[in-house]
């Protein structure tokens, strides 16, 4: 069982280890800096259906399959999936989930998904509850934006703050035992709110979040950034990171280079998505390509992964409230 | 900005604001005038090179029909530049200098019409034609009501 430490941290008796991943993404995200990372990329990001909402279901099949393929295990080995999506009522991963059949636990924190699940799925695999559990999310750009904005080919102008929705999907198998990256503590974040009304500036919304959880994470476990090779949020964007550092600042800890943002990473300056990437399917993706790589080259040996989440909703957002944001927390090892 | 120092979750979200208002990046608005003016210009001087164009080739046409083939025209370039997924790039440079004119309504109604149909027609493309350009009408047709009650309060006088 985990054990808890300080305020909000657990740490796991029995590290979790990630036995099987796969990263799936559209062609913009293909045509970036990580391109080299990602397991498989698409250049048709209908994937042969006649709605996005029906692609973003076959991107998230296709991520499963692969990373079953990637685990080399069965699927009957699978005991419990557990993932979310960005699509009201998060039919993606409900319509996943009856395809492949296996006992679903639906998590939602947004943009957060991947590491709420990956951090209950750790947490039941150390209180035995099952043997490997599937985890998965992802966003796709056209689904999303006609749930969160308008018509594509609306001729509107994006704000400069503003993010782009990635076309992406993640998915890990956590098991017992492994020998890759494995995850030791796990960090659930509260919901955080510092009054951003602005559906555009997600990174200024977010980075309350991603602070708060993360100077609890150091103080529970007594350590400072330096400890860690790489401390990664989901998407903050570049504008989010900078006013991140700034907060962390004020908390007295100051992060360096081992910060990054894998939304500010995933696409670069030329593709004009002014803040970087977003969406729950950017660090999802990231996660299962460039840094589960760069530790198993050992380039990276302790991580925190906490991507943020933004839970409002059209209808809460239109009728004035501010944004309630999240941010959940893991440490990875190797 | 300090937000150690604060007592109140107000006082903090204030704080916070203010410092996101002055820290976000803005667009340049030099740069974003130009853009409109050149895009905006470019389709009035399209529009007047139509209307002089039907002008020369049929004197006899009435003035308010020569405006309304160039208002044809104009509409009908843009629903077709929607449909091929051009105009939505012309107006991410142009800004308002695509939507003031009569292509950003077009644009509105053309773009809701392909985003909306996959949900059926009823439902879909009939409920939703008017998503984006609904609220230009309802404001339009208010504002023009309260003008033109000024402006016939100021003819009593």
């Amino acid at each position: 069982m985990a054990k808890k430490i300080g305020v909000q941290t657990y740490k796991l008796d029995n590290p979790v280890y990630i036995v099987g991943r796969s990263s799936i993404v559209g062609d913009k995200e293909a045509k970036g800096p990580l391109s080299k990372y990602f397991l498989k990329s698409t250049t048709d990001d209908t994937m042969g259906e006649s709605t996005y909402e029906k692609s973003e279901r076959s991107f998230m099949q296709k991520a499963i399959s692969f990373c079953l393929k990637n685990s080399k295990l069965n699927n009957a080995d699978i005991d419990i999936l557990i993932g979310g999506d960005l699509l009201n009522q998060m039919v993606t991963t409900n319509y996943t989930a009856e395809k492949f059949g296996w006992p679903y636990i639906g998590v939602y924190s947004a943009c957060s998904t991947m590491s709420e699940s990956l951090a209950v799925a750790a947490c039941l695999l150390d209180a035995n509850v099952g043997k490997y559990i599937m985890c998965v999310t992802g966003s796709h750009f056209a689904s999303a934006e006609r749930q969160f904005r308008g018509p594509l080919e609306l001729a509107s102008q994006r704000q400069t703050y503003s993010q782009w929705t990635v076309t992406a999907m993640g998915a890990t198998i956590l098991g017992k035992q492994g020998k890759g990256p494995k995850i030791t503590h796990v960090c659930f974040g509260k919901v955080v709110n510092y009054g951003v009304k602005d559906i555009a500036n997600m990174g200024a919304a977010m980075a309350p979040a991603a602070m708060e959880t993360l100077v609890q994470f150091f103080l529970d476990t007594k350590t400072s950034p330096n400890d860690y090779d790489l401390i990664i949020t989901g998407d903050l964007g570049k504008f989010g990171s900078d006013v991140l550092k700034d907060l962390l600042l004020q908390k007295g800890f100051k992060v360096g280079k081992n910060f990054s943002d894998c939304g500010h990473i995933i696409y670069d300056a030329s593709q004009k998505t002014f803040q970087g990437g977003s969406g729950a399917g950017c660090s999802a993706s990231v996660l299962n390509s460039y840094i589960v790589d760069k530790m198993e080259q050992k380039v990276f040996r302790k991580v925190i992964f906490m991507p943020t989440g933004a839970l409002m909703s059209t209808t809460s957002n239109q009728q004035g409230d501010s944004i309630p944001c999240i941010s959940h927390l893991i440490l990875l090892e190797i | 900005m300090r937000l150690e120092k604060v007592d109140s979750v107000q006082e903090r979200n204030k704080l916070y604001l203010d410092y996101i208002e002055a820290k976000s990046p803005k667009s340049s608005w030099a740069k974003s005038l130009f853009h409109a003016f050149l895009v905006g210009g470019g389709i009035c001087v399209f529009g007047q090179t139509v209307s002089d164009v039907l002008k020369a080739c049929f004197p006899l046409l009435d003035v308010n029909i020569i405006s309304s083939w160039v208002n044809v025209i104009i509409i009908s370039i843009t629903i077709i530049l929607t449909g091929f997924g051009v105009f939505d790039r012309i107006g991410r440079y142009a800004g308002a200098g695509t939507v003031i004119p009569i292509t950003g309504f077009a644009n509105a109604i053309g773009s809701s019409a392909l985003e909306f149909k996959k949900e059926g027609l009823v439902f879909g493309l009939g409920a939703k034609l008017f998503y984006v350009a609904g609220p230009v009408i309802v404001n339009g047709v208010t504002f023009s009501i309260i003008v033109g009650l000024i402006y016939s309060l100021i003819g009593l006088f």
